[in-house]
């Protein structure tokens, strides 16, 4: 058996895991959802909790629906369950888009919206297409419901402003507004790993002028975080590509203390933000367009 | 440790047993109940090797615990030949060298299982993206493509061309 021993419950309510958890020594608890990131932390003994807090027999976590002006995710639907749901494809092709670029359909099949968020990992596409959305992210605790926005959520690598008795339960994503134009795009050594660098972009045209942009970067940093120096550069403008160089260059020279890893130097991942920042804006107006915004 | 009890369905067959929570799937499977077809690789979600299918859909059994599947229906490699009669995906990697050491098949045919099961006729993405899920170290692949092919036109559906 690879993991070191722990206690495990796997309750069948929300209720009963909050309780359980606030039993506990949080420090102690590991709180298990698809498994897709845990279980191999489990596997190699980096994580060694004293219980396992299985939430997947709570049905009342999953799910999709319409809510008003967005979707509301539970925590524990699946990539799969994404992928499946007409209501998403139809409301929000960013987020659908985002879905298919994870792992692989064995992956997708466990992984869940909500791990994948608590997780934060910075180079993962759900963070940073809830950050470009503006989502909100539910959570309960001790001290009941609590809404907090996407940009607050993730703290850095994988940390996230969550209390340490308090489970995410739905994560709500506001539909694309009507025109609205989008990209994400990632270089990833092979498709379905993380990214080395990924972007999302989103923007509408108003009487061909670039409003209510967006700008994303992930994998580059410790978390998915919006560029408001690049956004600004395009506020107002009708879009060319010489703006959009301008907006990856400013991108690129904005990014604070870019990953150094072993896929990737710095300085690759600065200059790969910026091209990435232009071919997301590119094909973000090109959807505009299309859309006839 | 405390063991728990679990009952699986396990192709086709109702087991009971007592397991510790800490016990993947994976050596569930292996260790426990001698269904040694699925392959255990990198044991961290990355290789594809330990597929099989939970209520019909493919997953990572070393990425599940044993009281993970209590009430559910787990499919492996096992449950696919009916006696000495192979399942049209087993037959198609046989006649088209779709392996060579054999250690990543059953991750792969579980996977395409699940693809062909609830699309006969699946897209060349669909089917990349389901291979994608797997690696082969022997690096197969073309054989493996050449397999699905054949197993797709096998299960009634189109031809893909894949190669090209």
């Amino acid at each position: 058996m690879k993991p070191a021993p722990f206690e495990y419950a796997a309750p069948p309510t929300l209720d009963e895991a909050l309780a359980i958890l606030s039993e506990n020594d949080p420090d102690e608890v590991k709180i298990l959802a698809g498994g897709q990131s845990l279980m191999p932390l489990l596997n190699m003994r980096l994580a060694r909790p004293e219980l396992l807090l299985d939430l997947t027999r709570i049905d009342e976590l999953g799910g999709i629906s319409a809510r008003n002006g967005g979707l509301s995710i539970g925590a524990l639907a699946t990539k799969r369950d994404v992928e499946d749901s007409a209501l998403v494809r139809e409301r929000n092709p960013l987020f659908m888009e985002s879905t298919i670029m994870i792992g692989h359909p064995q992956i997708r099949n466990r992984g869940t919206v909500g791990g994948s968020m608590v997780q934060a990992d910075p180079a993962a596409e759900y963070p940073a297409v809830a950050v470009a959305l503006g989502a909100e992210l539910v959570a309960r605790g001790p001290g009941g419901e609590r809404v907090i926005e996407a940009d607050d959520f993730f703290i850095t690598y994988l940390t996230t402003s969550l209390e340490p008795g308090e489970i995410l339960t739905e994560v709500r994503i506001p539909d694309l507004a009507a025109g609205t134009g989008w990209s994400i795009q990632e270089l990833a050594r092979r498709h379905g790993d993380f990214a080395i660098v990924g972007a999302v972009a989103m923007l509408r045209l108003e009487s061909g002028i670039c409003v209510d942009l967006r700008v994303v970067i992930f994998g580059a940093s410790d978390r998915a975080r919006r560029h408001s120096e690049a956004e600004a550069l395009l506020a107002g403008e009708r879009p060319s590509a010489a703006l959009f160089d301008a907006a990856g260059r400013a991108v690129g020279q904005s990014l604070e203390d870019p990953t150094d890893d072993v896929h990737a130097s710095a300085e690759y991942r600065r200059d790969l933000a910026r091209v990435l920042c232009v071919r997301t804006l590119t094909e973000a107006v090109e959807r505009a367009e299309g859309s006839g915004g | 440790m405390a063991g728990r009890q679990i009952r699986v369905n396990i192709n086709g067959t109702d087991h009971q047993a007592i397991v510790e929570p800490r016990l993947s799937l994976a050596d569930f499977l292996r260790h426990e109940l001698g269904l040694t077809g699925t392959h255990i690789g990198c044991e961290h979600g990355v290789c594809g090797i330990c597929n099989v299918l939970i209520d019909g859909r493919s997953m990572r059994s070393c990425l599940l615990l044993a009281v993970q599947v209590d009430g559910r229906s787990v499919e492996t490699v096992e449950g696919l030949a009916e006696g000495e009669k192979l399942h049209p995906i087993q037959e198609a990697f046989m006649d088209e060298q779709g392996l060579q050491c054999g250690f990543c098949t059953p991750g792969f045919i579980m996977s395409l299982k699940e693809l062909l099961d609830r699309n006969p006729n699946p897209s060349e993405d669909e089917i990349k993206d389901v291979l994608g899920g797997s690696i082969c170290r022997c690096t197969g692949y073309a054989g493996i493509l050449r397999a699905v092919q054949s197993a797709v036109a096998k299960m009634g559906g189109g031809r893909p061309s894949l190669l090209d």
